[in-house]
Parts: structure tokens; C-alpha cells; sequence
């Protein structure tokens, strides 16, 4: 099995796969309500995450995943936690100002946004604030209940204009 | 020029309502210049007054500084508003590294009351670069989500929670640009987000790289960009070469080509000073001629006193007023 960089740099399977389980999930997903208790399928789902998006993206758990926005590059392993980069102190060499061996997560996504096909061109996109109230819980649940497209209601006001 | 000594009653420096004057100089099509205060480490305001008494009288805005470099000064809101107080205009800098929202939002307000009417949105350097590095990050918002909840506040006049404001805030929006980092040819895409998050004038970070600026300009040129912004391209004069290697390896976004240290470190040690302004003439003479530049904001941090010769040398000087 390749290491999860060589998943990394091929953001275009990655969109497949994120395309493929997003309608895979909406499908299963009455079912699984069905069988899975509430309580139960949290955890189920959290653990998945935890694993899956843990190996594939250093996923940071903040429940409201926009990786096909963002190159499909966890913008949460940003030191500064941007939704919407790159900040201006990256280093010459394109590695990020706070952890100088990391290259910068944000020069990395829109490199990969450039690649990708589905989603590309989405990390145009005004990315809302983090709704620190869903950190640790599941993003596919909340994807799938509709929590983490709720915006606060002034940010809600503006958009619609 | 007078300089209060002690608080004004009230009723003088109540300035709410009045409109922002780099907008108003903007607007009618000056070549803006705005300067920035070196924010005191002291709790008297004289600090504050002497440093802006120096930059004043050549500028249309001052900027100071939100904890700049992660090293605590004076809090810029508090700096803003002796500066408002004394008939300065003041730029406000807010960045979102040591607030959370809920701070942020009553900071825009407080500082709004307190005669504010230009705010530069920023990220802010982090906690890493500065004197207290032990410190706690926040970084609860980036630098949109504060442009926009600031756009939010003043347009809709509610909190970004959706609560009313019964007065909301007049505010000139600003955010910075760093076309010198990577990546190189995608920053004008970044300045774009920030144009449609609120943004309406640009501060630069600090340009030595002519043609990279140059190349920047053209991309966002060919998307209209200049003409939905007011851009002031930030210059400052180097003291030495030491003084550049320092900033260039030790503040973070600063890029200065090995072009620019050598001059200095080829020329000798008494003309150094005088080497690094007129780098700093050349840089706002070329910059003055790119299509879509509007001002520039220069930041010679520990030589505020270079300021207004730099202004006057670059044959960017006019008649300000202070009201
Ligand atoms: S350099 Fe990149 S990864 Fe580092 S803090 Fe800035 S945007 Fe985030």
C-alpha cells in the first residue's frame, strides 16, 4: 500500500473518492439511520473518520469538512487554522511560516485545486468561519444532516444578498 | 498643532458620524500616502503623539500596528484613538492571532465609537515570531472572515450572530496583499476573495521586488481588480544590510532581493542610512508609474523621522489639513 502522500498528490482520485462515498452515504444513509442508534453511529462514524481521513488528510475532526474546496488538503493542519489562505508570512521555498519543514498546507491545496476536475476552481470560494462546536464530531453526519452548511445568522444575511 | 495633554471633554472628540478622510482623498484621486506609527511599549499617551506629530503632516492616514511581529505594544485600538483624539486619522489594524470573535466584534465597535473610521484587516504573524512565543495562539477567524464580519456590522447592522446593532459602525475596509511570497502567481487571486469579502483599499507588504510587483499588477489588471481597490504599495528604507538580512530572515512575508542587500553592503558605513532612503525614493518613483496604484503606505519601522523627507524626495507631497 503507497503512503499517504502518494494519495496526497493525486487529488484528482481523491475528488473520485470523496464524490463516490458523499452519494454512496446519501443512499445507505436512511438505512443506516434505521439500524445504526444514534449514540452508536456517532461513534461508528467519528472512528471511521478518524481512521480513513486521519491516514489520508492528518484530518483534524472539526466536523465541517470542505477538502474538496480546499485541494483536498485538510486546511486545519494550517497552524493558523485559515479556512481561507494562504496568510502572507509563507517562506521563500513555499513552506510555511510557523513550522518551517512543513510545506505551507495552503500552497499545497491551491496547487492540487489547479489539478482537480469535479471541484477545481472551488477554493474561490468564501469559506464561512469554523463552527468550533462540531470539533470531534463527525463530518459525514453532519454533512448528511445538513449541520455544517448552517452559517451564523448575520453571515447567512449577506450571502443572500 | 496642538496636542492635548489631558482628556477632552467628551463632546470634543466625539467624532461619530464623521466620514473616513483617506477615503475622501482616495476618492477624489490623490496619490494617498499612508505611514506607520511605531506603537509605544509605555502606557503614556505623549508616546503616541510625538510619534504621529512626525508622520502627520505628510501623510493621509497612520497606521498602527496589532501587536506587529507578535511583540506587545500598545494596543492599536487605544493608539487609534488618541491619534482620532488629536485630529489625526487613524488606520486601525486588527489582526485575529489574539482575539476570538466575540472580542473582535466589540473591539470593531469600541473602536468605531472611539472616532475609527479605517480598519485593516489582517491574519496577523504568529505567536512563534515574537518575544512571548510560549503564548496562545487563537486564530478563532482569518482574515475574510473578519473583513466580512465587518461588512456585516456596517451594511446590515447586525452582529454576526444576527443581533441588531442600534448603531452600527462607519468603516473604510482595508486588508493587506503579499504579491512577494508563494504563491507567486496566484496571490492576485487571494487579493480578489478579498475584494469580494469587503475589502476596498490594500495595504501592501513591503516591496523591493519591482517586477514581481509589476507582474503581480498585470494579473490582477486583467481581471479588473485594480479598479475595484484602492492598492498602496508598502515601501520603507533599510537602515543597513544587516538591518535587511534581519528582516528578511527573521520577519515573517518579507522578501528582499540579494540586489538590494548588496547595495547597501557595498556602500559605506556613514552613507548607509542615506543609501537605504533613496532605495526607498527609487522603489515609490517606479511604483508611482504601474497602472492601479493608488498610494503608498511606507513603514520604516525605528525611523519615523525619515518619513517626511522620504515623501518630499519621491515628489509625493501635498497640502494636509488637519481637522
Ligand atoms: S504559511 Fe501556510 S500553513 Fe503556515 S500559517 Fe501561513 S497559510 Fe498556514
Amino acid at each position: 500500500m503507497p503512503g499517504s502522500e502518494w494519495f496526497k498528490n493525486r487529488p484528482r482520485l481523491l475528488e473520485g473518492v470523496y464524490a463516490g462515498s458523499k452519494l454512496a452515504l446519501r443512499v445507505l444513509y436512511p438505512l443506516l439511520k434505521r439500524v445504526l442508534p444514534a449514540g452508536l453511529r456517532e461513534r461508528v462514524f467519528v472512528w471511521s473518520e478518524e481512521v480513513s481521513k486521519g491516514y489520508l488528510f492528518n484530518c483534524q475532526m472539526c466536523g465541517q469538512c470542505i477538502l474538496h474546496s480546499t485541494g483536498m488538503t485538510c486546511p486545519m493542519n494550517c497552524p493558523k487554522n485559515l479556512r481561507n489562505g494562504p496568510c502572507g508570512g509563507v517562506r521563500q521555498n513555499g513552506h510555511c511560516e510557523v513550522i518551517p519543514e512543513m510545506p505551507c498546507v495552503w500552497v499545497q491545496a491551491w496547487q492540487r485545486d489547479a489539478q482537480m476536475g469535479r471541484y477545481g476552481g472551488e477554493i474561490q470560494l468564501l469559506q464561512p468561519p469554523v463552527n468550533r462546536a462540531l470539533q470531534n464530531s463527525s463530518a459525514w453526519l453532519n454533512l448528511l444532516e445538513g449541520v455544517d452548511a448552517q452559517r451564523p445568522s448575520g453571515w447567512t444575511a449577506i450571502e443572500l444578498e | 498643532m496642538t496636542i492635548p495633554d489631558q482628556t477632552p471633554p467628551a463632546t470634543e472628540w466625539d467624532s461619530h458620524g464623521a466620514e473616513s478622510r483617506l477615503r475622501q482623498v482616495l476618492e477624489a484621486g490623490h496619490f494617498a500616502v499612508t505611514a506607520e506609527l511605531n506603537a509605544p511599549d509605555s502606557a503614556d499617551p505623549k508616546d503616541v503623539y510625538a510619534n504621529a506629530a512626525e508622520l502627520g503632516d505628510v501623510c493621509d492616514g497612520i497606521n498602527a500596528t496589532d501587536g506587529s511581529g507578535a511583540n506587545c505594544h500598545m494596543s492599536s485600538v487605544a493608539c487609534c484613538a488618541l491619534m482620532a483624539r488629536a485630529g489625526y486619522e487613524p488606520v486601525l489594524q486588527m489582526g485575529c492571532r489574539d482575539r476570538n470573535r466575540i472580542a473582535i466584534q466589540g473591539d470593531l465597535l469600541g473602536a468605531a465609537a472611539l472616532g475609527v473610521r479605517n480598519v485593516l484587516c489582517l491574519t496577523g504573524d504568529d505567536v512563534s515570531a515574537g518575544d512571548q512565543p510560549e503564548a496562545r495562539r487563537v486564530f478563532d477567524f482569518d482574515a475574510l472572515h473578519l473583513l466580512r464580519t465587518a461588512q456585516i456590522m456596517r451594511d446590515q447592522g447586525v452582529l454576526l450572530s444576527g443581533r441588531k446593532l442600534t448603531t452600527p459602525p462607519e468603516f473604510f475596509l482595508g486588508a493587506a496583499a503579499n504579491p512577494f511570497v508563494p504563491p507567486q502567481d496566484l496571490r492576485h487571486l487571494r487579493l480578489a476573495k478579498k475584494i469580494e469579502a469587503g475589502a476596498q483599499f490594500i495595504q501592501t507588504q513591503y516591496c523591493y521586488d519591482v517586477p514581481v510587483f509589476e507582474a503581480f499588477m498585470r494579473r490582477a489588471r486583467d481581471m479588473g481588480l485594480h479598479e475595484k481597490v484602492y492598492l498602496l504599495v508598502g515601501v520603507g528604507p533599510l537602515r543597513s544590510e544587516r538591518a535587511a538580512e534581519f528582516m528578511r530572515s527573521r520577519v515573517p512575508g518579507v522578501h528582499i532581493p540579494d540586489a538590494v542587500v548588496d547595495r547597501l553592503a557595498k556602500t559605506p558605513r556613514k552613507g548607509k542610512r542615506e543609501e537605504g532612503i533613496r532605495i526607498c525614493v527609487e522603489i515609490i518613483e517606479e511604483v508611482k508609474q504601474i497602472e492601479g496604484v493608488r498610494g503608498v503606505h511606507i513603514m520604516a519601522y525605528r525611523q519615523e523621522e525619515a518619513v517626511p523627507e522620504i515623501v518630499e524626495r519621491a515628489g509625493i507631497k501635498r497640502e494636509r489639513p488637519r481637522e
